[in-house]
């Protein structure tokens, strides 16, 4: 059983979780499907979740694509501003572990490889119902529901 | 008055690429503008040195997703020519329906996007909405929403069927009146004009000195289509009108992409009433011979060049592409001269947008030495407060 204090927390967490999208080398085709679902056919804002464009003031950092040589050290720059706590997402194939891009001189891997990664959406690109899912079991886990 | 140096990227939502923009301002004006692009360099047409034919298309398709049938649909022509292969005349259709689709979704998105830059919000959901009737139809057609894989070499993977082409007839005639809800908009709403009109100006000799192409180029007044000019697949066959406008401008933009949405409906319809029948592909020589080819294919941002050379090996010995952005590069330092700050993300969003990142920006002014990030949001929200001191605002709308 989880303390008041730690109920209250994790419901102001959960209900309205702002992401941060970062592009971290991918084709865009990941990016797109990030921002499909902002749009009404699917409509993440249902789960109270809005895009945001300063890491300090997002709880959720999405990351797509492999990550490139040069974009590594502004993913690092990224995940250390956001306050704590904060989560992230890899989305895509190429997030998840490089993907097709795999063994390019320019790509470190997945994003796994840089930051620790909380939940892996695989699929390239995965679908928006995918990260809409991806998220509501984030949230469910924060939330200390199991099986969600 | 003090010169102040803003860095614009790399992070920047109205770019494909990741890229970086130093621009020179003289209080609102900039003066100068400089760019720097690598920062989504991954290696792939070395990568495509160590794959073998089929799996360098999928490799080549994933470099762009917006593009991706225009990529992987220039590698496998090079490929073909190379083993010096027929294409069934159904699969040039098939291509042909894909491509246009493609041209549909990306022209819908970059409406969406330029919406968003100048602060019209509404636009940008209602095109979206409608861009996925476009998804959809290209994942009946395909399975994917966005890889769409269709080609393979020879041909394509997947045939269509009569139910897919009455279901994509379908779609398309909602497409259609919804986009002539938007030239309606583009053409009537005065608080769109007074945000694009007269804003990144390309006259055209200097687009053709920068070597511009697309859809920059055709809004300049220059009638260059490589589907017109040097006709692919069935297109020499087609009946279509390649898009000018005079208006030089971002305005000139939006018109020229609105009504090649109205041309892609036509060119699908053209050529799903008429399929040809027959196969769908031909079967790939098990050995590629050595030699080399050029494919020049027009995607929706403009003339992707693909160069393949092959020695007789199992893998490409060398592939080379040039995506259309990176010739219309040029033309943006070239438009953002002489404008003002709150345009920038407008100017850069007309030549090829993409929502890829969330962008951080630092104003650094060199005479103080003060240096204040600023989010590329913050950057949108004061170029939306500049206009509305003019009276242009769109929350009323
Ligand atoms: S997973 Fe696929 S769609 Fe996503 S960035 Fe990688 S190649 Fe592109």
């Amino acid at each position: 059983m989880k303390s008041i204090r730690e109920q209250v927390a994790a419901w102001a967490r959960t209900a309205s979780p702002w992401i941060i999208h970062f592009n971290s080398g991918s084709c865009n085709g990941c990016d797109i499907e990030t921002v499909a679902a902002l749009t009404p056919r699917f409509d993440v804002e249902r789960f109270g979740i809005v895009q945001h464009g300063t890491p300090r003031h997002a709880d959720v950092l999405i990351v797509t694509g492999a990550i490139s040589k040069q974009q590594k050290d502004r993913l690092v720059r990224i995940y250390n501003q956001m306050a704590a706590p904060k989560f992230v997402v890899a989305l895509g194939a190429c997030a998840c572990g490089g993907g097709v891009l795999q063994g390019c001189y320019g790509v470190l891997g997945g994003a796994d490889k840089i930051i620790p990664v909380d939940l892996y959406v695989p699929g390239c690109p995965p679908r928006p119902e995918a990260l809409i899912d991806g998220i509501v079991k984030l949230l469910s886990g924060i939330k200390g529901v199991e099986n969600a | 008055m003090p010169k102040v140096i803003v860095p614009l990227g790399p992070q920047h939502p109205a770019l494909k690429e990741p890229g970086n923009f130093t621009l020179m301002l003289e209080g609102e004006e900039i003066v100068d503008a400089a760019l720097r692009l690598g920062y989504n360099h991954r290696g792939i047409e070395k990568a495509a040195e160590s794959r073998n034919f089929i799996q360098a298309m999928y490799l080549i398709e994933r470099v762009c997703g917006i593009c991706s049938h225009a990529h992987a649909t220039c590698y496998v022509t090079n490929v073909e020519n190379i083993c010096g292969l027929e294409l069934p005349r159904r699969a040039q259709a098939i291509r042909v329906i894909t491509g246009e689709l493609e041209r549909i979704h990306s022209h819908l998105l970059w409406l969406g996007v330029a919406a968003h830059e100048i602060g019209f919000d509404t636009l940008f959901m209602y095109s979206w909405r409608d861009r996925e009737y476009i998804m959809d139809a290209l994942e009946t057609l395909s399975g994917n929403r966005v890889h769409y894989s269709i080609n393979t070499i020879g041909g394509v993977r997947r045939d269509i069927g009569k139910e897919q082409i009455e279901d994509i007839l379908k779609k398309l005639d909602l497409v259609e009146s919804r986009t002539n809800y938007y030239i309606k908009l583009a053409t009537q709403e005065p608080t769109l004009h007074a945000r694009t009109m007269g804003v990144g100006k390309l006259p055209k000799e200097e687009a053709l000195k920068r070597d511009a192409c697309g859809p920059l180029l055709r809004a300049s007044g220059v009638a260059r289509d490589v589907r017109k000019d040097d006709p692919y697949l069935l297109y020499g066959e087609l009946d279509f009108k390649v898009i000018t406008s005079d208006a030089c401008d971002v305005f000139g933009r939006v018109y020229v992409r609105v009504f090649e949405i109205l041309e892609s409906v036509k060119i699908l319809r053209q050529v799903l009433n008429n399929m040809p029948q027959g196969p769908v592909s031909v079967k790939m020589p098990p050995k590629v011979p050595a030699g080399e080819s050029v494919t020049r294919y027009e995607a929706p941002r403009g003339e992707d060049i693909h160069y393949v050379k092959t020695d007789g090996g199992v893998n490409p010995s060398r592939v080379k592409l040039r995506a259309p952005t990176l010739a219309n590069f040029e033309s943006v330092a070239y438009m953002l001269k002489g404008d003002q700050l709150a345009d920038a993300p407008l100017i850069i969003a007309a030549i090829d947008p993409c929502f890829s990142c969330t962008d951080r920006m630092a104003v650094v002014d060199k005479l103080s030495g003060q240096s204040q990030i600023e989010t590329f949001k913050d950057l949108r929200l004061k170029s939306i407060e500049h206009y509305k001191r003019k009276g242009i605002d769109f929350s009323k709308l």
